[in-house]
């Protein structure tokens, strides 16, 4: 049970995930998924639940932590056209795994968070896009929906009201860039997903360039939480501006890798020696990427920063999808930037040639570099290329692509020095 | 099942399609989800079944060729009848993700992306599965297999050798 009182809650994406066959609606039922439907249906309006979503300063847990609630408002009304919810379940930032573990183990509070998110923005039909890898997810989320629709949680009239909502699981097929919410709907009208130029925004033009919202899977299952205890109790959790809880998915050189629910402001150090059981060899982390692959890199000194979107942006980071992969000092930085140089080029649309040519730049160099062909030239190479691919794209892969290369480069001089002389040796 | 040049979906797929396409506010949005029934239909995307699923959504056949040639998981190829997919990114990295795929092109004789001459088995890398706890990470046949080490996989081998027999 998830408490009222701001300071007790220990969980709120993660409250029921523990329970077994959660995925059942009954067993979900007993456990309090849809209680608080029919008082939203019933005595809510859109008015109102924007308001308690702005109010609790929930923000974008896909990785770009927009908030969500201005995000809803954006939406004009009366277009004459229908209004689409998408959920974005591509997570294919490397790093994140945590929407996966919403999906497999509590997949009703996801349905519970998308007909309130549908009602409050007047949709008639929803999407869940979920990337195609997860064939498992995919397939009890769909058991999910058909056990809502007999249960007339979805479908016309919903639970005696006036709003009806379709739910439709849609299976991803293997693209990195599909997670970009302008790719994704490109993917969802059956095409490559190359991301589109904004503006318009999605919620303008969107889906068959109707409004449409495009939220993160952990945004969605917030929901329910914020509307039944009010957006005050969901502000009060955590700290100013970076409100609420969130998970983080930890991963790499830490004993106890796993997706762990905590409030926002916890410390990174707390964090990996408290709940992950601390590195596996050492006691200092050599590096961490706090928000998924496209994050700059922190160090050492960054081991106290709290776990917020402005303390991140502040030790020149970004929290991201809160995908934090840590290293230890065993890790080869050089080999694991070659590694992420070559995701980059594969998963590049190609659209725009920065990002086409300069991703596979990356990768040839950093595989020079890391079989001891490189030459000091090369490091000049590297940022050069990476500079002048960042923010001249129409999606931030570019970006992503450009970050752990000038990472290494800021943070590993010597250590990429160090590669090239011994191996001219 | 092979791929003749007349290839087609049964009925109840062709129903299936049906209820899938008044899902959404257009017929092409349907496309990646056919041509994933279509790849398991067929085992793979030939060009005569890329035909078919253009004619059946009404699209041209560049427009089921981009899409194809876009998504990695759409194969053009027959593969195995094991398709082991390794991922190698940052989290299976870190845990020993290199060295059970060089362990398993190795045990098997064969090369990234072959497969063995018998037929039975694929071994691919893929990007970031999604499931970085779990590193390393093993799809088998789109089932998610984690924490795997190289015992794990040579179990796996010789127990499906086995059931061959």
């Amino acid at each position: 049970m998830i408490s009222s009182d701001p300071k007790q809650v220990k969980a709120i994406c993660f409250d029921r995930i523990h329970i077994e066959n959660q995925t059942s609606l009954n067993i979900a039922r007993k456990n309090g998924a849809y209680a608080f439907l029919p008082t939203v249906l019933k005595d809510f309006d859109t008015e109102h639940i924007v308001d308690e979503v702005k109010k609790s300063g929930l923000r974008g847990r896909g990785g770009a932590g927009f908030p969500t609630g201005l995000k809803w408002s954006f939406v004009p009304r009366n277009t004459g056209k229908p209004t689409y919810l998408l959920c974005n379940a591509d997570e294919g930032e490397p790093g994140t795994f945590k929407d996966r573990d919403i999906m497999r183990f509590d997949p009703h509070l996801l349905i519970e968070g998308m007909i309130m998110a549908g009602f409050a923005l007047g949709v008639h039909d929803a999407y869940i896009y979920i990337r195609g890898e997860f064939l498992h997810e995919v397939e009890v989320v769909d058991a999910a929906i058909k056990e809502a629709y007999a249960a007339n949680l979805l479908g016309e009239n919903i639970l005696g009201s006036d709003f009806s909502m379709n739910l439709t699981v849609h299976r991803g097929a293997g693209a990195y860039i599909c997670g970009e919410e302008t790719a994704l709907i490109e993917s969802l009208e059956g095409r490559p997903g190359r991301p589109r130029f904004k503006p318009p925004f999605p919620a303008i033009e969107g889906f068959y360039r109707c409004p449409t919202v495009v939220n993160n899977v952990e945004t969605l299952a917030t929901i329910p939480a914020i509307l039944e205890f009010g957006g005050d109790w969901h502000a009060a959790i955590g700290v100013p501006n970076n409100t609420g809880m969130k998970i983080f998915s930890v991963s790499g050189h830490v004993n106890k890798p796993g997706n762990y629910e905590v409030p926002m402001g916890t410390s990174l150090k707390v964090l990996i020696e408290e709940y992950c059981g601390g590195l596996q060899h050492g006691t200092v982390p050599k590096v961490i990427i706090p928000g998924g692959s496209s994050t700059p890199w922190l160090l050492a000194e960054h081991y106290d920063t709290p776990l917020t979107y402005d303390a991140m942006m502040k030790a020149g980071s970004m929290l991201g999808s809160g995908a934090i992969i840590v290293m230890d000092e065993t890790a080869d930085v050089i080999a694991l930037t070659r590694r992420l140089a070559h995701f980059y080029a594969h998963e590049s649309c190609g659209q725009c040639s920065p990002c086409r040519e300069g991703t596979g730049w990356l990768e040839r160099v950093m595989t020079r570099v890391e079989n001891g062909q490189g030459c000091e030239e090369d490091l000049t190479v590297l940022h050069d290329a990476a500079t002048h691919m960042a923010g001249r794209t129409i999606c931030a892969l570019a970006d992503g692509a450009a970050a752990p290369i000038l990472s290494l480069l800021k943070h590993f001089p010597d250590e990429v020095r160090e590669r090239l002389m011994e191996k001219a040796a | 099942m092979s791929v003749g040049e007349n290839v087609c979906f049964s009925l109840d797929r062709l129903q299936e399609i049906d209820v899938l396409i008044k899902k959404y506010p257009g017929k092409r949005s349907a496309l990646l989800p056919v041509l994933h029934m279509a790849q398991k239909d067929f085992g793979y995307l030939s060009m005569p079944v890329q035909q078919l699923v253009a004619d059946t959504l009404d699209l041209r056949l560049m427009a089921v060729r981009e899409v194809v040639t876009f998504y990695t998981m759409f194969r053009e190829k027959p593969c195995g009848t094991y398709l082991l997919e390794v991922c190698t990114n940052a989290g299976c990295m870190l845990n020993g993700g290199n060295e059970l795929l060089a362990h398993m092109t190795e045990s098997l004789g064969i090369q990234v992306g072959e497969t063995t001459p018998d037929g039975m088995f694929t071994v691919t890398e893929v990007e970031c599965a999604g499931a970085c706890a779990g590193a390393p990470v093993v799809q088998i046949n789109n089932a998610y297999h984690e924490k795997v080490d190289a015992a794990y996989i040579d179990a796996f081998i010789t127990k499906v050798k086995g059931d061959q027999l």
